[in-house]
């Protein structure tokens, strides 16, 4: 086999999503040759997402080509290190994109900030709480930054995405409409918050009798005309539903095509190569400096393409199996707890109550771009959470994502699956049911991790990624926890019925669940416990940098796509500021 | 009715087949005093454009083995594409109905179908090549998507879906201004995509349909 050599350029960028995207554009931006390797096919919003064909449930929700191509490659799946793991040979659970863009141009637009509290997580509850108030197996951490180290970055990723939201603490000051449990802002959103809808209203009526704070929860769906700050023009959005997996034809979702290409495209030192699959990141004969990657073309060719400064930037899968592939940072073995690449996987935390009234009609079809009205008072260290025997928190919301027919027509509990009742009750209750929401935390333990599959090969030939996961009963007590609390909040709403969807004893790949798969390479400051500093680059390779929701050492409960740009924003400075002066060294 | 003009002829299913999922899907979603049921919204022919599609073959799934049973957590793990489940398995379920009742699926009355449908769906009939859930699974699922989805797909025929939620199909141009707004939204007609496509609705200059409303009288119909 020959390996074709591509001219050598300054930084090659690995994957075209929120965090590729943008590391891409500021290192162009700071006059360095960039290429960005895509595995997925080139996209153009104005051309593929288009009125009507977007607002097609089967094509975007259920058949999407803008989700991964699992023919290809996948990933395996294991609840426990004593079962066999098999393939995940279809999506349920999550859906990765597979497109220049990625993942986020089919995101729901849920762009919240971590909380202060959730970067220091390990020392502020041990400082308060004490040493015992883990769980033993639990390796949850600190993330190595502060709220206050990145708070720049959220501010500069949400005036890329444009996001619409009300500060809830402007410096230290508490602001009316905002959430006032947020870390200090150093300004105001740059879009004004959604509208409260009729629905919203309810649960902001039934939260405020109980003494919570409701507030309007920040969405990177535009609430407004908007240019952001790569002076890139979005449109506002339209509520027409049809938004979480699909693409949006009006460039009002915030994604890397709306909010980054425009104007990367226009850049003379950068070249965007989709359908490259990168399967190797290359080192020299020390194991101590990256030269490039490997990647197989449209053309099945192999190809190699050096560089001074190798990023990745793909979901946290694929970042952690490039390393496992390229032999780079030491695998996490479970049994001793030792190794970081793959450890601390987690995922995100969920529950809802369907609450119908029989006196209420909705609109339930209006709506999208995470239209939603939330509480923050159950998450973080808001409450005292001694006693309370789980760690973790949940924001506790009620959305409207636009209910489309296929998949969102709730019937009460009781209702047969099939037949003439189901039919009666589905025709009866789309229009009367809302739905309060937990969006909860997920803490990373020592049987949870990613690492090689011993028997299940991509297309290529190579292992594919293995996922070892399960619900802990610390989330689990969580769960048991919020909902006896949203109950509570659903009873105040007198309804006529409500039912919460029970709490799952196994973590099952078959529903969707969520797209906020987080870990295996994370960030920290402890070479013994992740597997990035604090600046996301590698502790063995200095000029290889790790950057995405792969970097997070556990989950905390707000949803992880703002974070996961903020985090791009921050590395990116860093090689700015930092790596560029002094490279090839470590930046801590 | 002008849609439910498409003819009945099919790609991939057999006649036989045809017979028994027109039989099965209008147990699962009957016509009854509320509209028509999935038989008439043309579930059967939604299928077979499934089945003769990339789905049918599943062609964006991971299609190596090995192949073992695994635990229901972990998914889908048949050897067989949906096109060989439906076939296979329409023929063992015919099978089964003949040898425990005497006649094909179709030819049972309405309850002695429904009785097989939930044993299928139990997991209670145990068929040679493939779990009796497995195969209810599919058909329940494509059934509910050939009688929800656009009806670009060759279900959902006359929008019978639609209507029956209230659904008013392609998101219309007022839905923004009415986000706050409590008022109910019905339409006298869901838009679809071929509605668009054929210019039987009228758009805004974004592509929005300007729906037609009804006259609003409020509460649980």
């Amino acid at each position: 086999m020959t390996t074709t050599k591509m001219k050598h350029v300054d930084a090659v960028v690995v994957g075209s999503g929120v965090v590729g995207s943008i590391m891409c554009m500021e290192l162009a931006n700071a006059g360095l040759s960039v290429v960005c390797l895509e595995r997925g096919r080139m996209s153009d919003p104005q051309k593929d997402f288009t009125m009507p064909y977007v607002h097609d449930e089967l094509k975007y929700d259920r058949h999407s080509d803008i989700f991964q191509n699992l023919s290809r490659e996948t990933i395996t799946v294991r609840n426990n290190m004593g079962e066999m793991a098999l393939p995940m040979r279809e999506l349920g659970s999550f859906k990765p994109g597979e497109l220049v863009g990625g993942t986020a141009v089919h995101w729901g637009t849920n762009a919240r900030r971590f909380l202060p509290h959730d970067f220091e997580l390990r020392s502020q509850s041990e400082a308060r709480y004490g040493k015992d108030y883990f769980p033993q197996d639990c390796t949850s951490q600190d993330w190595g930054v502060t709220y206050d180290d990145v708070e720049p970055y959220y501010d500069m990723f949400e005036h890329i995405y444009g996001v619409g939201g009300k500060a809830g603490n402007l410096d230290g000051q508490i602001q009316p409409g905002g959430n006032p449990h947020e870390g200090p802002r150093s300004r105001e959103y740059p879009n004004p918050p959604t509208r409260r809808t009729p629905q919203g209203e309810i649960f902001a009526k039934a939260v405020s009798e109980l003494g919570y704070t409701p507030f309007q929860g920040p969405a990177a769906a535009m609430t407004q005309e908007y240019t952001n700050l790569y002076k890139v023009h979005l449109g506002e959005c339209q509520r027409g539903g049809f938004c979480s997996s699909h693409a949006c034809s009006q460039g009002a979702k915030a994604n890397p095509l709306t909010t980054v290409m425009p104007a990367l495209y226009k850049q003379p030192t950068f070249e965007m190569r989709p359908l490259c699959n990168v399967i190797k990141v290359n080192t020299d004969s020390t194991g101590k400096k990256a030269t490039g990657v490997t990647y197989i073309d449209a053309r099945g060719n192999t190809v190699e393409q050096t560089a001074d400064i190798v990023i990745l930037a793909t979901y946290c899968f694929n970042n952690t199996r490039l390393l496992l592939l390229s032999d780079i940072g030491t695998p996490y073995d479970p049994t001793t707890g030792k190794g970081v690449v793959g450890r601390n996987y987690s995922y995100q935390t969920g529950g809802r109550i369907h609450v119908f009234f029989d006196d209420k009609e909705f609109n339930p079809f209006i709506g999208g771009g995470m239209v939603n009205t939330s509480i923050d008072d159950l998450n973080g260290d808001v409450i005292d959470r001694s006693g309370l025997g789980f760690v973790g928190g949940a924001y506790i919301g009620c959305a409207q994502p636009g209910a489309t027919p296929i998949k969102s027509k709730p019937v009460p509990h009781g209702t047969p699956r099939w037949g003439a009742a189901w039919k009666k009750a589905v025709a009866e209750n789309y229009h009367h049911c809302l739905t309060v929401s937990i969006h909860g935390s997920c803490q990373s333990y020592r049987g949870h991790y990613l690492d090689l599959d011993p028997t299940y090969k991509d297309a290529n030939g190579l292992p594919l990624l293995r996922m070892t996961y399960d619900w802990h009963q610390n989330e689990q007590k969580m769960l048991k926890w919020m909902y006896e609390k949203i109950t509570q909040i659903v009873k105040v709403m007198n309804p006529s019925k409500y039912h919460a969807h029970p709490i799952a004893s196994k973590y099952s790949i078959v529903p969707y669940q969520s797209t906020h798969n987080m870990g295996g390479v994370a960030m920290g400051a402890d070479p013994a416990t992740s597997a990035v500093n604090k600046h996301l680059q590698s502790w063995d390779i200095p000029n290889l940098f790790v950057v995405g929701g792969s970097a997070f050492p556990q989950n905390p409960a707000q949803g992880p796509t703002e974070t996961i740009g903020m985090l791009a924003c921050w590395a990116a400075d860093g090689i700015k500021d930092i790596y560029l002066k002094r490279p090839g060294q470590s930046m801590v | 009715m002008a849609e439910s003009q498409v003819p009945y002829a099919y790609n991939y299913l057999t006649g036989a087949e045809a017979r028994f999922l027109d039989a099965a899907v209008e147990r699962l979603i009957p016509t009854d005093e509320l509209g028509p049921g999935a038989k008439d919204a043309g579930v059967t022919y939604y299928i077979d454009q499934q089945l003769r599609g990339m789905w049918g073959t599943h062609g964006r799934q991971y299609r190596s083995g090995p192949w073992h049973e695994g635990t229901p957590q972990q998914g889908f793990q048949s050897r067989l594409t949906p096109q060989e489940i439906y076939r296979v398995g329409i023929h063992e379920i015919n099978e089964y109905c003949n040898q425990k009742h005497g006649k094909n699926f179709e030819f049972l009355a309405a309850d002695l179908q429904d009785q097989v449908l939930h044993a299928l769906e139990e997991g209670g009939v145990s068929l040679p090549s493939l779990s009796s859930k497995l195969f209810f699974d599919i058909l329940w699922r494509n059934t509910e998507e050939g009688f929800f989805a656009d009806p670009i797909y060759g279900g959902n025929r006359d929008k019978i879906g639609w209507k029956l939620l209230g659904f008013p199909g392609v998101g219309g141009s007022e839905y923004n201004a009415r986000l706050d707004n409590p008022e109910p939204y019905r339409v006298k007609e869901p838009v679809s995509i071929v509605d668009i496509e054929q210019l039987r609705a009228k758009l805004d200059a974004q592509g929005f349909p300007k729906h037609e409303k009804l006259d609003q009288q409020g509460g649980r119909k």
